[in-house]
């Protein structure tokens, strides 16, 4: 028995390796092969960051393309059809592969630092999720290259635009690929999420109380549950329209019996969650970096959590305020009128307890402060706008102007963005151990500030003046030329912001000039600022018990009861995880299932439609052998040995 | 010896800050995930129920071509499938081997049933003679209620497939001699999933089939 458990202590990997197809990396794994088969949150946190800031620069330079074409009135920088396709790359790109994994990078990275967990608690399906997240990006921008290019009907794919009848090119794949790239997201989001809640709740260290949890990860929790229920809805009516263009349901189908509406309460029942899933992070980072930059704990902690979950729940309830003007009837419309007024109050409770926690704070105005100001105020803009939205009338005139172009984009990239910047300028002392330059860090500020005020500001007086949007030219006589040109100037100014910030936050992991870090150069609050920067493989050396919320705060400044204590070192060391090839592998499988389903018919020479299945079919095996293949590994492992004084 | 023993134990099934495992708790962030999958499915077929009833001159009415006896069989069976799910889950928990094997096999061949049962249901419903139901029309016409009913009951179905493969994996790994008590939890998860399943079609047999017999 003893011998036994020593040998699972201490796993023999080279033997273990040689009964297995691959190898599996052992632990001194480094190189390409160690991000490719890593397992370790921080790790797959970086990776998911990198691929998000590269779609950033892919999204940003298509609003270019789109800002270049609405320079001035009848320009021919782009076709109507490629202009409904800039849109819609624009849209799709930054909401499902900026933004939202921008989140989940940090969820990633600082949620397990902040609970004092070792990792999350399924590591594998945390690699797995990150190269679905990779494999759907890819197919999303496959589809420039074949029939039809890429798709022209809106990030929100309304019925009857995805009706293969209405279709511009005969054949057109683009709403397919579309179509799939979303599915496969939806699996890396609703793998990340099921991850993220099971070690939220599970695998908070000793003394973590739920309400000692750092608002980020309070965050991290509330936006896991808005996917998990938000995301099927998507998935359904995503498997419907693949039906409907595939097989030739009659789901959506206004010709045969389906209706176009139901599309759009579907898309929205989970788009108008997905709006907080994008806003909640940024709001948890916020909530991190004021109490810190003004020298004072959050006020009223146990309110913005609640803020928060309310937000979750009522944004459940509030969806139809994206189609007042369809027609749902009085009832209908007056109470989603009444929800979204209310859902405007725990906003507004947060944004009060933001500059609660700085009124009488000795506020330092770091860059990250700055990101964090840019984004309550620009925040607060866009939330104006959108409480005008709430009212039935108002949002009838707005509704399709560019009016409403301003107000998601002061909400998207003014709150959004502006948070996911502050959370890299905020961390990234601690996940490079350097220090970035405040310099540069508040010239890219003061850029992206002006030109994203120039680009957006004009916007909303040229939706009261009559400018729709999704409309890829103006007539000359309206008056429009002048504020498009300013928005462009702006657009431009804001790109330069965003690239030069992105240089900055890549160049932190190489430029060994910049000064060290040390483990907590902000002096901030949360457990991740008592670790070493940058954090060692395993995290904790010794599981902290936690004895009070703020916990380096605490043990800098607490008394002497508050300060956090060690479990002993255990003679056995920390059990880490092996490194896997299998999520990749199963990746790899439901990326080429995605692409077989694409290309499985062909019309033969005689104008039959031909259905061929081997290509998906072996794909999906691949899939399921890589899931049997995980399953029978097992999580393996290795142990180390830090020393007593390591953090 | 039994220090040693239970640092194995602790490896397998790390404390949790709430006393369930990890597993547990996955499994039931999942089935919360996916009652709104369903839901979806079941609000779309009715939904489009009573507003599609006679696209193209053609007045549905689905009871020419449900076949009610066997899907009331099928409904018994699947339920029936559940007491030996819980049974099985009972019995790796007691550490009896044997007893599970079989009732897990039981699990295995009334879920073979239920969807046995589909398979010769979608066929014949495909097939009904003068009442052709097909994914995208009725008689040869138009009509909504193929999509909406195959996506759905397909859909069910292909969860109970899900889940007939996940047990034979299990009842196939129970002969490795690697099997235990301590993977009494993951058969547990098991069982939570296949119950669930089993939950859903109770909702969509009344809701989509015998509520065509009353209304």
């Amino acid at each position: 028995m003893a011998t036994e458990s020593i040998k699972y202590l201490a796993p023999d990997t080279e033997n273990k390796a040689k009964t297995q197809v691959f190898p599996r990396p052992g632990q001194h794994t480094t190189g390409l092969i160690d991000w490719l088969t890593t397992i370790d949150h921080k790790k797959i946190g970086l990776m998911y960051g990198m691929t998000a800031l590269f779609f950033l620069i892919v999204g940003g330079l298509e609003a270019l393309l789109i800002r270049s074409q609405l320079w001035d009135h009848n320009m021919d920088v782009l076709t109507n059809r490629q202009y409904n396709q800039m849109f819609t790359m624009h849209g799709t790109t930054m909401v499902f592969l900026v933004i939202m994994p921008l989140s989940a990078a940090f969820f990633n990275f600082i949620m397990p630092l902040q609970i004092g967990a070792r990792d999350v608690a399924f590591p594998r399906m945390n690699a797995l999720s990150l190269w679905c997240f990779v494999g759907g990006g890819l197919i999303l921008n496959l589809s420039w290259f074949f029939t039809g290019g890429s798709p022209a009907i809106g990030w929100f794919g309304y019925a009857p635009l995805t009706d293969t009848r209405f279709a511009e090119v005969v054949g057109d794949m683009g709403p397919d690929f579309w179509i799939f790239s979303l599915q496969i997201l939806g699996v890396a989001s609703l793998l990340a999420s099921f991850n993220f809640i099971t070690t939220i709740i599970n695998m908070r260290a000793p003394g973590m109380t739920m309400m000692r949890l750092p608002v980020f990860t309070w965050m991290t929790l509330i936006v896991s549950f808005l996917i998990i229920l938000a995301f099927p809805a998507i998935t359904i009516a995503l498997v419907e329209l693949m039906f409907d263009r595939t097989y030739g349901t009659n789901f959506y189908d206004f010709l045969e019996g389906g209706k176009p509406h139901l599309w759009q309460h579907l898309f929205w029942i989970f788009g108008h969650p997905e709006v907080y899933i994008l806003i909640l992070p940024a709001m948890g980072i916020v909530s991190e970096v004021i109490p810190v930059f003004s020298r004072k704990p959050l006020f009223g902690y146990g309110l913005v959590i609640f803020s928060g979950a309310i937000i979750g729940f009522m944004g459940f309830a509030v969806w139809s305020h994206h189609m007042f003007t369809t027609g749902m009837g009085v009832v209908a419309t007056s109470a989603f009128a009444m929800l979204t007024m209310l859902i405007a109050i725990p906003t507004g409770v947060k944004i009060f307890n933001w500059i609660g926690t700085m009124w009488g704070g000795r506020i330092r105005f770091d860059t990250p402060m700055l990101f964090a100001l840019g984004f309550i105020t620009m925040f607060m803009i866009g939330g104006f706008t959108g409480i005008m939205h709430s009212s039935v009338p108002i949002d009838a005139q707005h509704q399709d102007s560019y009016f409403v172009v301003a107000h998601f984009h002061y909400v998207l990239i003014g709150g959004a963005l502006f948070g996911l910047f502050c959370g890299f300028y905020f961390w990234l002392p601690k996940m490079t151990g350097r220090m970035l330059s405040e310099k540069l860090g508040k010239f890219v500020f003061t850029l992206m500030f002006l030109g994203f005020n120039l680009t957006f500001f004009p916007m909303h007086y040229l939706g009261m003046i009559g400018q729709p949007r999704r409309t890829h030219t103006y007539n000359e006589g309206h008056g429009f030329e002048t504020w498009n040109q300013i928005a462009t100037v702006g657009a431009f100014i804001l790109g330069l912001g965003i690239v030069i910030g992105i240089y900055q936050f890549v160049s932190a992991f190489f430029n060994k000039k910049l000064k060290p870090a040390g483990s907590n150069p902000w002096d901030a609050r949360t457990l991740e600022w008592a670790l070493s920067s940058p954090v060692k493989e395993y995290n904790f050396a010794r599981t902290p018990i936690i004895k009070a919320r703020d916990q380096a705060w605490e043990n800098n400044y607490g008394p002497r009861e508050n300060h956090a204590e060690k479990e002993p070192l255990d003679d056995h060391g920390v059990h880490m995880p092996d490194r896997s090839w299998w999520p990749l592998v199963t990746a790899l499988g439901l990326f080429g299932l995605a692409l077989g389903m694409l290309f499985h018919r062909t019309i033969d020479p005689s104008g039959e439609l031909v259905r061929d299945y081997t290509a998906p079919i072996l794909a999906g095996s691949i899939a399921i052998l890589g899931m049997i293949m995980w399953a029978l590994e097992g999580p393996g492992g290795y142990h180390l040995f830090p020393k007593e004084n390591d953090e | 010896m039994s220090d040693a023993s239970a640092h194995a134990l602790e490896h397998h099934e790390p404390v949790t800050s709430t006393g369930i495992p990890n597993k547990k708790v996955l499994m039931w962030a999942f089935l919360g995930s996916d009652c709104m999958f369903f839901g979806t499915l079941i609000s779309t077929h009715l939904i489009y129920r009573k507003i599609s009833a006679t696209v193209g001159g053609n007045f549905l009415d689905i009871r020419d071509v449900f076949d009610i006896e066997l899907t009331s069989f099928s409904t018994f069976i699947l339920l029936a499938s559940s007491l030996f799910m819980a049974l099985g889950v009972s019995a790796i928990h007691k550490g009896n081997l044997k007893s599970m094997r079989w009732m897990l096999l039981g699990t295995i061949i009334f879920g073979a049933i239920f969807l046995a049962c589909q398979v010769y249901e979608f066929t014949h419903f495909i097939h009904a003679p003068g009442n052709e139901l097909t994914l995208s029309t009725y008689r040869g016409e138009p009509h909504v209620f193929g999509s909406t009913f195959y996506v759905l009951t397909g859909t069910h179905g292909t969860h109970v497939a899900i889940g007939v493969f996940w047990l034979i994996g299990w009842l196939a790994y129970s002969f490795t001699g690697k099997m235990s008590v301590a993977h009494a939890i993951d058969i547990e998860i098991c069982g939570l999933y296949w119950h669930f399943v089993d939950i859903v079609w109770i909702i969509i047999f009344p809701v989509i089939y015998l509520m065509e017999y009353a209304l």
